[in-house]
């Protein structure tokens, strides 16, 4: 009896005190060390480059690619900046016709991997491309301006990206305090001068915040500014890893792509806290401002932006994939990256979701300085573009384990260090609506951790759980220089295929993996919207 | 004699979803605080968005000294107005500091009449070693400070407050109250004050607009709207919790406890029914009782009884904390006003004053 009292006792203690699941920090800590093996090996590798290497870094070519990168990164975010605002604010402020139904579509864009998006542009304008055919055929025209380069990059990844500023600025718009409009009203403001000292600043933490996610998304980008051949970072590593037999010089340049994002990632936390902060009280309608005769003008504004961002993409790959139905494209064309996606993302969602496990739930019920060092650390492949952690797993897996050098385990590898982050938003934002107390009581009523966990957290976080496993799964679907690079022989995926064929100018034998993709990401879309309003009810209770 | 500061004549608007104003009609003169009151969605908070020019009315007229601020062809807008706004939720800029806040409105005026006047009105409402915090690390009460110094800063012409102190704790309230009447007074400022609160509009009130279902149901200095309400409505807003139905004789009026000696001009026979409230009432233990005792609750200086008359009507009655009888006590209850009391035929206050007949009718 009073033994049974004493073990109870200790055991409640050790599992509501914060001593509970302390021997989670080792699988943990695992993670997090495999996490950044490959990462390590490749900053000793840079550090160890030859002299020539380094000249070579130096030399002006890299400069130029710097300036490429940041300045295509740089227009693209202020081309977002411009068109997500002012969009968010027509269909939020103004009595813009059809306001809703704009509202549902302007994001839409969002769902077209960047790749497929470049895919379908060049489709239409490139040499041996829709328009010219058109073109040639009846007005015989042979020539068309280019859209390689800077201009047809800049256009298609800023229409690929204004919806993370539209999106954002949307939120605020839509439920910005009334009264605080009011007051600069009743204090000699007016309606010009109030948007420009009250509401636009209230906009500025989530636009800073939304246009760094443009130009994060800018810098990692690897199939759009590759297919548009505009060399930013992600292509010349690319190429560099391609052409020489010293690959010293493509770790050196990887190197200077993770500090630049790595900038730009503290730049998002820091702005992203600030936006949180913001408090939001009484929320009341806003009197819509009535556009008047400047109604045509508005709603042409969002219709060309959804010609060019959305009607105008999905109308030319309707046409290829016609066109290859009409031409005899086979299946089994498409049925084996398919099997090959779907494989790898099973997976990687798999063993993902796993390793997720330990690092969120210390993060969430053991605040502490370890759990978030270990925490940032996981995110590590947050701050890492895909090609670059394909490059550090090329040279980890041929000089430390050529057995596993291109093996399907090596991708899995480099899927789990991309998409880990991921897994832990998931899985966190669930934790994080599991009441301690709920736990405690479990403990208390004489369950151990495991069963405290198996019995109450797991249930209650099982939707958490499959969102996870599902954006995982689809993102890595999606994922295209790190299969590119790592894929064993012979083995393609959806993504592959879109390259090789593109790359070839067989623009109809992509299009249904294309649909596929986009109708993937559609799906993880949905869920990343829906997360965030789950974790979003969390905070308010 | 002057035309009325702040003038509302016949002010209507209808909304889908808020309350509506149906009828709003009253005044403010020079350095007067007028309080509007009435039971959430009465309209009040309505009205008061339409005398600061955030809401256009249907129909109806806002002048502010003679000058028309709105009518079906005249708008003001709001920044032309002149009229400060301390709002329920205080909207404070959160992205600017308590200074930045409080030198809003005064971006015309050269920066050394800026910092001047900023420092008047945080010394005023006495926060001036608060100027550099940021909105988010104030208390409620100082929120509420800084609202108010905000909305003074630029001299307005008239200052409306929203419910400015409902979501402060009750201490806090008593004494902010306080604070505030003292500083629009010393102002000689003329204010619009909303409230849902009846001891807070008699207190804040230099005159009271009662309103109820988007009309005002009685306008008047508040000592004649706590003794004569023009309704039943009114009455029982301002806190008369019992209703005695009673027969005009020739002497007064016949009630169930007994006559009261109030003379009124109708017929003898006339059915009437008078409000009473707790203080009214008395009762003892001499003489034939007319009633029992239901319930005591305890508050301190007085007891709240509960008495039930033998017809069934249930009445509350106040007696000293050194009073208690038991529940079940049977009791002598009697009328024990000292003044006359509001009396209603057909739902209309019977009256000497002509005046209150007419508007209830007209209304």
């Amino acid at each position: 009896m009073l033994r049974e009292r004493v073990f109870t006792k200790r055991f409640g203690t050790f599992l509501s005190s914060p001593a509970r699941g302390a021997w989670l920090y080792l699988p943990a800590a695992l993670v997090a060390v495999a996490m950044s093996l490959p990462l390590v090996y490749l900053i000793v590798r840079a550090s160890a480059a030859g002299q020539s290497a380094w000249k070579w870094l130096l030399r002006v070519q890299t400069f130029q690619i710097v300036g490429q990168s940041v300045g295509l990164a740089l227009s693209v975010m202020l081309a977002a900046l411009l068109l997500g605002v002012s969009l968010a604010w027509l269909v939020t402020r103004t009595d813009l016709v059809g306001r809703r139904i704009w509202s549902a579509l302007l994001p839409l864009p969002l769902v077209i991997p960047s790749y497929v998006g470049a895919y379908l542009f060049v489709s239409f304008f490139a040499p041996r491309g829709l328009l010219q055919n058109l073109l040639e055929r009846w007005l015989g025209i042979e020539r068309l301006p280019s859209v390689y380069g800077f201009w047809g990059t800049w256009l298609v990844l800023s229409l690929m990206t204004y919806p993370y500023v539209f999106m954002a600025a949307r939120a605020v718009l839509s439920r910005s305090d009334r009264s605080l409009e009011e007051a600069a009203r009743s204090l000699g403001y007016s309606a010009l001068e109030t948007f420009w000292k009250v509401t636009l600043p209230q906009l500025r933490p989530a636009l800073a915040a939304g246009s760094l996610l443009v130009g994060l998304y800018v810098l990692r980008d690897f199939g759009a500014v590759s297919i548009l051949r505009f060399t930013t970072f992600t292509r010349a590593i690319y190429l560099q890893y391609q052409s020489s037999i010293d690959r010293s010089a493509a770790a050196l340049l990887s190197l200077v792509l993770i500090l630049i994002t790595i900038g730009f990632l503290i730049a998002e936390q820091r702005l992203r806290h600030a936006a949180a902060e913001n408090p939001h009280t009484a929320i009341q309608p806003v009197q819509l401002i009535r556009l008047g005769r400047w109604q045509v003008l508005a709603v042409g504004v969002v219709t060309l932006v959804l010609l060019l961002g959305l009607i105008f993409p999905s109308s030319v790959l309707l046409y290829w994939l016609i066109r290859g139905l009409l031409v005899g494209e086979q299946i089994s064309n498409w049925l084996r990256p398919l099997l090959g996606s779907v494989s790898a993302a099973g997976l990687a969602a798999l063993v993902t979701v796993l390793l997720a496990f330990p690092v969120s739930i210390l993060s969430i019920r053991r605040v502490g300085l370890f759990s978030k060092m270990l925490e940032k650390w996981s995110y590590l492949g947050y701050a890492v573009p895909g090609i670059v952690v394909a490059l550090a797993l090329v040279f980890f897996g041929a000089n430390f384990v050529p057995a596993l050098y291109q093996t399907l385990f090596m991708l899995l590898f480099a899927y789990v260090i991309l998409f880990l982050p991921q897994a832990m938003g998931s899985l966190q934002a669930s934790l994080r609506m599991v009441q301690r107390s709920l736990e405690e009581a479990a403990a208390s009523l004489g369950e151990n951790p495991l069963r405290v966990f198996q019995r109450v957290t797991l249930p209650l976080i099982t939707p958490g759980v499959a969102s996870a496993a599902a954006l995982v799964f689809l993102t890595t679907m999606k994922e295209l220089p790190a299969t590119l690079l790592l894929a064993p022989t012979g083995f393609s995926t959806l993504a592959t295929q879109i390259w090789g064929a593109v790359s070839e100018a067989y623009f109809a034998r992509a299009a249904a993996p294309a649909l596929i993709l986009i109708l993937a990401s559609s799906i993880s879309m949905y869920l990343i919207n829906h997360q965030t309003t789950l974790s979003g009810s969390s905070h308010r209770q | 004699m002057n035309p009325p500061f702040l003038e509302c004549h016949h002010l209507e608007k209808a909304y889908p979803a808020q309350p509506a104003v149906r009828d709003v009609t009253f005044h403010a003169n020079e350095g007067e605080i007028l309080a509007v009151v009435g039971p959430s969605g009465c309209g009040k908070t309505t009205t008061l968005r339409l005398i600061a020019g955030f809401e256009r009315p249907d129909r109806g007229e806002i002048r502010m000294q003679g000058r028309l601020l709105s009518n079906e062809q005249t708008f003001v807008p709001p920044e032309k107005r002149q009229i400060g706004v301390v709002f329920q939720d205080y909207a404070l800029f959160p992205h600017l500091t308590v200074y930045e806040n409080v030198a809003f409105g005064l971006r015309r005026q050269p920066p050394q009449e800026v910092n001047q006047r900023v420092s008047e009105m945080l010394d005023l409402v006495g926060l001036i070693h608060l100027a550099k915090r940021m909105p988010h690390e104030l208390s409620g009460g100082e929120r509420q400070r800084v609202a108010l110094a905000r909305a003074l800063a630029p001299r307005p012409q008239v200052l409306l407050l929203d419910e400015p102190f409902s979501s402060l704790d009750m201490d806090l309230r008593l004494k902010l109250r306080e604070e505030v009447r003292r500083l629009l007074k010393g102002l000689q400022l003329t204010a619009v004050f909303v409230t849902h609160d009846q001891e807070e509009a008699l207190f804040m009130g230099d005159r009271l607009a009662v309103m109820n279902q988007g009309v005002v149901q009685q306008f008047d200095l508040p000592e004649r709207i706590f003794s004569q309400p023009v309704n039943p409505f009114v009455a029982e807003f301002m806190g008369n919790a019992n209703f005695l139905p009673g027969r005009v004789v020739s002497e007064g009026i016949e009630t169930e406890i007994g006559l009261i000696p109030q003379r009124v001009p109708l017929p003898a026979g006339s059915s009437v029914e008078l409000a009473v409230r707790a203080d009214d009432i008395g009762f003892d233990l001499n003489g034939a009782a007319n009633g029992v005792i239901l319930s005591r609750v305890f508050k301190g200086v007085i007891n709240v009884y509960k008495v039930r008359l033998h017809s069934g009507l249930v009445l509350e009655a106040f007696q000293p904390h050194y009073r208690y009888f038991p529940e079940g006590q049977p009791v002598r209850i009697f009328a024990d006003a000292g003044h006359d009391l509001a009396c209603f035929y057909n739902g209309i206050a019977v009256t000497v004053d002509e005046n209150h007949l007419d508007r209830v009718t007209k209304g």
